[in-house]
């Protein structure tokens, strides 16, 4: 279980010969060259971007969603009916990433391509909306890649909160029901704040998982030569899929260096959503006892 | 009231039950189809996905070379030859990870719960679960690469890729082992105990055996998890076209790393290809969960 | 405000299992009615389909007709939430909403059925509270989360929680069972207090209690083990502590069983 401890300790060692010869800013510049070792210039400004973004954009489609899902499977359905449901929402954590990926680049990001251009033209006043440096043909862009990570990522929401709300005393929801409360008021004065930080750590985890995706990303997201223009029309690497891009290259200590440093910021970012993911849910079952 | 009941000239009767308002109503059945709306948003990526691998890949699977047969001499755009070599590489490396992650993640779950009593070591063993089935694909394979081919020096292989996995399966196997050893009865271990039977044997004899159907489905669960995985397989093997069956060296297929080759492949033949082996993972997945949920279903815990 | 209940040939079932077999009550309004017998009778399961929260329930379903002043609570045009509006209901264990202070605790009803006029919560607050015999003890800490307040003082703000809507009834499912003895009086007392206004049924173990708050006294049975419950006999409550017309009530009143 030190594997953790190795883990970090590991990437740091390997990242930091690499990180001594960089020549430009690495947490402020978007540019990444790493074929001449001996110029080495990476920055990790657009990965940063890109990897928050989409993740972002996964998490505003699926945490509503998610919530309704599991609503609906706990308190609406009855018992007997909520079984299968639930199954065909965890098939969709069976489909691998890459399958995800497949379809999400020949077939969700050309089927998106007439909404992009509408929210790109029509819509730009919203900053992420404005702007795109990749062409939005084929939709090989952040929006469609946060999409296919907000389908990926539904599964876990939906079972971490489903646990949850099935958890609200009965006692609680009787009392609302008692007093005349429709359904859906029960759910919002009983089962809401009762499974509040139990949603808000289930998304945490979900957010884990979208930050740290590779391949669907690497399959969905066009590369792009010009820098971000922080909108959700752009392409461009994330963490992951940056390091996976360059995995056969693997072969110069140094520019792996490089990349490895990039791992070692998803590993801490991931690890710090995740530990506040325990310490929300935790935090929320010492309330609720 | 009762006297106003008998009342011939009384007005029309007061309703018993004042009528909730229509807007709360109408809020009430918003957030009843609002959710049942949300539903439907998440099958239909679901059947949309399902559809199009099954219609795009079937042509392939129906072929019979294609289980049998590997990539080798096969030019791009050729509709022959096989995944096989693939499907190969994706069981071994899943099969190895799985003997070197399964004894680890039970030996820590019986730890955990039979000897940790929410010690402070034990709790650091959770924590350190817990953050670990966080911890992204591509991180663990940059771990694996840093340390194993780095550091230690040994080439890329198929056994590398099964360390990485590894780190993405010992998780889940300790989080189900201990939630089925949580299920066994502790009066099943006290009677061993009154019996004169030590803990460890205990264990052995009586508690391992009884949750063991429910350990055997996490580990198929997990398994067939860690066959989807890709950045590992990106990372730590190179891709050939040809089947090996040397673990420790040498590059070996995979489903997920065939597919990747072959979208490269404009051709129409590497398309069905691509198609062709994301059915084939899926059907390799389903049939791992299906077992497992077999299993579960034939030999459930006998807590009672 | 107060009316009667008339309970006409009631069967209750949880999917195949008939747990309770005709019963024929009448409820008269300003009147306090005590269900006794011994666990497992059905009086729970009579009560809470006076106001249908046995719905609540996957597989509950009832035959028979419940009759508010002449009107079927079962009518298929009358809504579960319209019912229970009218019907309060306060439970076995004090359910106040965690999340929420001891005064939103109160006129939660009330917001729910859309009241926003700040005076008017106010208002209903402090009558509902004074009336449920608490407001001395909280007027200070209105503020305070409701799950601070002592098991009794929790139970006494979910009466005042029951009656901030102004129902017809209140149904009372054991309400001082988890309440120590000096609790209990005070919510006994409150009991004789509210019967001025409200149409009371309760769920009693005790059945000193059911002799020192009731007018009228219904006692349940089971026949049998898989047998439905049974309303055995109803009466003034005096004529059923006295001198009960059934062998079965003196045998459960004298303490021979149950």
């Amino acid at each position: 279980m030190v594997s953790i401890v190795l883990i970090g300790l590991f990437l740091l060692i390997q990242a930091v010969p690499s990180l001594l010869v960089d020549n430009i800013n690495f947490f402020t510049s978007p540019e990444w060259s790493t074929g001449d070792v001996a110029n080495l210039r990476f920055g990790i400004r657009d990965l940063l971007v890109v990897t928050i973004l989409s993740s972002l954009v996964a998490l505003v489609i699926a945490m509503p969603v998610a919530m309704g899902i599991a609503l609906f499977l706990t308190h609406y359905l009855p018992p007997r009916v909520a079984r299968p449901f639930a199954y065909v929402i965890d098939l969709l954590a069976a489909v691998p990433s890459i399958v995800f990926g497949l379809w999400g680049a020949k077939v969700l990001g050309p089927a998106l391509e007439p909404l992009a251009t509408f929210l790109n033209t029509k819509l730009s006043w919203f900053p992420l909306f404005s702007g795109n440096n990749v062409s939005l043909a084929g939709g090989g862009n952040i929006f469609t890649a946060g999409i296919v990570l907000s389908i990926m990522i539904l599964p876990i929401i939906t079972a971490v909160s489903r646990e949850v709300f099935q958890q609200t005393p009965v006692m609680q929801i009787e009392g609302a029901l008692a007093l005349g409360a429709t359904r859906w008021e029960m759910v919002r004065t009983t089962v809401l704040p009762f499974g509040r930080s139990g949603y808000i750590a289930g998304s945490m985890l979900g957010l884990g998982r979208a930050l740290g995706e590779t391949v669907a990303v690497l399959l969905i997201l066009r590369s792009s030569p010009l820098p971000s223009s922080f909108s959700v029309f752009d392409g461009g690497y994330t963490f992951a899929s940056k390091i996976a891009s360059a995995a056969p290259e693997f072969s110069e200590p140094l520019s792996t260096g490089a990349y490895i440093a990039a791992g070692l910021v998803l590993f801490v970012f991931t690890f710090a959503v995740n530990a506040l993911a325990r310490y929300v849910a935790g935090r929320g079952k010492a309330k609720a006892s | 009231m009762t006297a106003t009941l008998t009342d011939p000239n009384r007005p029309a009767q007061t309703p018993a039950f004042q009528k909730i308002s229509g807007a709360r109503q109408f809020k009430n059945y918003l957030a009843m189809s609002l959710m049942g709306l949300a539903f439907v948003v998440a099958v239909i990526p679901l059947v949309w996905l399902l559809v199009t691998v099954v219609v795009s890949g079937y042509e392939a699977l129906v072929n019979a070379d294609w289980w049998s047969k590997s990539l080798k001499g096969v030019l791009p755009e050729q509709f022959t030859g096989g995944v096989y070599h693939a499907l190969y590489g994706s069981i071994v490396q899943a099969v190895v990870c799985a003997v070197i992650a399964v004894p680890i993640g039970i030996l820590a779950a019986v730890y955990l719960v039979e000897y940790g009593n929410n010690s402070r070591f034990a709790r650091i063993t959770t924590f350190m679960v817990d953050i670990l089935s966080g911890v992204p694909s591509i991180v663990a394979a940059l771990f694996v690469f840093a340390l194993w081919v780095t550091t230690l020096g040994f080439e890329t292989s198929a056994f590398a890729v099964s360390l990485a996995l590894v780190l993405l399966m010992l998780p889940v196997v300790v989080r189900s082992t201990e939630e089925m050893l949580r299920l066994v009865p502790d009066e099943l271990r006290e009677a061993s105990y009154a019996l004169g039977v030590p803990k460890w044997k205990t264990i052995v004899k009586i508690v391992l055996p009884t949750a063991l159907s429910g350990i055997v489905t996490g580990v198929m669960l997990a398994t067939a998890r860690v066959m989807g995985e890709t950045a590992p397989v990106l990372v730590l093997v190179g891709y050939s076209r040809s089947i090996n069956f040397d673990v420790f060296g040498g590059n070996m297929a995979s489903l997920p790393l065939l597919i990747y080759n072959e979208l490269l492949n404009p051709e129409e033949a590497g398309q069905l290809r691509v198609w062709g082996a994301a059915l084939t993972l899926i059907l390799l997945i389903m049939f791992f969960n299906l077992v497992a949920t077999l299993i579960s279903r034939f030999s459930a815990i006998k807590t009672k | 405000m107060a009316k009667r209940f008339d309970i006409k040939d009631l069967n209750i079932y949880y999917g195949k299992f008939h747990a309770v077999n005709s019963v024929n009550l009448a409820v008269p309004p300003r009147n306090v009615t005590a269900f006794i017998g011994p666990s497992g009778c059905g009086k729970s399961t009579v009560l809470r389909s006076l106001n249908r929260m046995h719905e609540v329930i996957p597989g509950a379903r009832v035959e028979g007709k419940v009759l508010l002043d002449g009107e079927d609570i079962y009518a298929s045009n009358v809504d579960p939430v319209e019912v229970r509006r009218t019907i309060g209901m306060v439970f076995q264990r004090p359910n106040p909403f965690p999340t929420m202070s001891i005064k939103d605790n109160v006129v939660a009803g009330l917001r729910l059925a859309g009241v926003k006029n700040k005076k008017q919560l106010d208002d209903v607050a402090e009558r509902s509270l004074r009336g449920a015999n608490l407001w001395n003890e909280v007027k200070d800490r209105l503020d305070k989360p409701g799950g601070g307040l002592s098991g009794g003082q929790q139970q006494r703000l979910c009466i005042a929680r029951a009656i901030a809507v102004q129902p017809d009834v209140l149904l009372m499912d054991e309400p001082c069972s988890a309440l120590d003895p000096i609790s209990t009086l005070a919510i006994e007392d409150l009991i004789t207090e509210l019967k001025k206004e409200y149409t009371i049924v309760i769920v009693t173990h005790n059945m000193q209690q059911a002799a020192r708050v009731s007018d009228q006294t219904a006692f349940f049975n089971l026949l049998g083990v898989g047998q439905p419950g049974q309303l055995i006999e109803v009466d003034d409550t005096e004529k059923i502590f006295s001198n009960p017309s059934q062998k079965a009530t003196e045998d459960y009143i004298s303490g021979r069983f149950g």
